[in-house]
């Protein structure tokens, strides 16, 4: 193991990690977007927005990242659309994570049962004031889990951001071995930067976890 | 003039027909207590009288207004009909105050200090002073039940509409949820009680209102239909209630 080389590529390694997170976090916070409103189409049973809805789940699902970034990247240049690399990750990134964010969020507002709505309806409560106090708090905090595990797996889905260009971790240890040829030290570089970049993410979840879960399961 | 009428009242859903021509009339702080075996609609009707079911036949007025299937401002005419439910369903993410608090506050826009001034006395009243910030987690089905009562009265409905508002609990807390009915009672609440407690009806009903398979089969004082009830429909049904003693 070449300490020195370590070393020395590590402000490569930081500063790849500052764009991958960067983008990650555009994405899923455009991913939380588009997953609730999609969620809501769906719980609503909204027409025709419904239809487009479930096209869009079926296809963000049933596709890999990979392919989405290459879709975004090579063949849209060929109607006219120019993207950056960048631009490409954000897109596809929000257009993977919003079906699991809608996923995630339609079946947290599956759970709240009807009788709720209807003891909301019973105080006079509107529709959309029953959304906003009764549903939605108790949807998010059983949605929580499953939407730490979506952020945890959109961040590890930024790994193949490389392959359009776009300087990220990947990118970088790839980069470094065939340069370098140092691959133990690349690889080993970059699992660690992909924990260290993770570990506060899944210790925040859990607390987020206790914090919001309170009031509905007490300390469990 | 009543305060609360159903005139003609149908209801179906798809081909079956749960409540066929139902008329009665309950005038201001009137006690009407529903029977009837299960399946004859008496929660049906409680449904439908404010608004969760729609009817395909007949009118219901409150306060000489038409108040059945009407759509957009249905939220403003279930603040005057108070209902509470057999699962006493608060919202298990807010505190017993907040729970009470929500419709008076968002829906009402009334005034924070005094609600919440009347939530506490309301709690008081039904024996649970000390319960205001716990969760719904942390109490018994009877202590939910009141809660739920205080929810609903905090609202200041016309009417107030109970369905089988005892029948998921045991029997020591029975006993505590009647007793904030029959006080309610007492203040001259307007009431619409559905139950399966016979004494309890008895003891606390102006009016009882003997359901089968969708119709009224009889509408009469208590005394008179719990002692001499009308028709074979209703001797059978209270026999139900009463058992001969086989040993000696």
């Amino acid at each position: 193991m070449d300490f020195t080389f370590i070393k020395q590529v590590i402000p490569l390694y930081t500063e790849a990690a500052w764009l991958t997170m960067h983008i990650a976090l555009i994405g899923i916070l455009l991913s939380l977007i588009v997953g609730l409103i999609c969620a809501l189409i769906l719980y609503y049973r909204i027409p025709v927005l419904r239809t487009i809805t479930s096209c869009y789940i079926e296809l963000s699902r049933n596709t890999p990242l990979l392919i989405q970034l290459f879709f975004l990247y090579f063949a849209l240049p060929n109607v006219g659309i120019k993207l950056s690399g960048v631009q490409c990750c954000i897109i596809g990134l929000t257009f993977l994570g919003g079906s699991y964010m809608e996923e995630t969020f339609r079946s947290a507002l599956d759970t709240v049962g009807k009788v709720q709505i209807e003891s909301g309806q019973c105080i006079g409560l509107t529709r959309a004031q029953i959304m906003r106090y009764i549903v939605l708090p108790q949807a998010v905090s059983v949605s929580i889990p499953g939407f730490c595990a979506n952020v945890m797996f959109l961040i590890k889905e930024t790994s193949v951001f490389s392959i359009v260009a776009v300087a990220d971790l990947m990118y970088v240890a790839k980069d470094l071995i065939g340069l370098y040829y140092k691959t133990d030290e690349a690889l080993l570089l970059l699992a660690l930067s992909y924990f260290i970049l993770l570990l506060p993410v899944s210790m925040l979840a859990s607390y987020a976890e206790r914090r919001l879960r309170y009031a509905q399961f007490g300390n469990t | 003039m009543a305060l609360l009428e159903v005139q003609h009242l149908r209801k179906s859903f798809d081909e079956h027909e749960v409540l066929k021509d139902i008329s009665f009339s309950v005038e201001k702080g009137e006690v009407i207590v529903i029977v009837g075996p299960s399946g004859c609609g008496k929660s049906t009707l409680l449904r439908c009288i404010n608004g969760l079911e729609s009817i395909q036949g007949g009118t219901i007025l409150l306060d000489d207004e038409v108040i059945s299937n009407r759509t957009k401002d249905m939220h403003l005419i279930r603040q005057k009909v108070g209902m509470v439910f057999q699962s006493y369903d608060l919202f298990p993410h807010m505190n017993v105050l907040n729970n009470i608090l929500l419709g008076p506050l968002k829906a009402q826009k009334r005034n924070r200090a005094k609600v919440e001034k009347e939530a506490l006395e309301w709690l008081e009243r039904v024996g649970l002073p000390d319960k205001a910030h716990s969760y719904p987690r942390q109490l018994s089905g009877g202590q939910k039940q009141r809660v739920a009562i205080v929810r609903a009265l905090c609202m200041h409905p016309e009417v107030m509409l109970f369905d089988e508002v005892t029948a998921a609990l045991d029997p020591e807390m029975v006993r505590e949820v009647l007793d904030v009915l029959m006080n309610l009672a007492e203040d001259g609440k307007t009431m619409l009680i559905v139950t399966h407690h016979m004494e309890f009806a008895r003891a606390v009903a102006d009016k009882v209102i003997f359901l089968d398979s969708g119709l009224i089969v009889e509408e009469t004082t208590p005394a008179q239909f719990f002692n001499h009830p009308a028709s074979e429909r209703g001797r059978k049904f209270l026999q139900n209630f009463t058992f001969e003693i086989r040993k000696k």
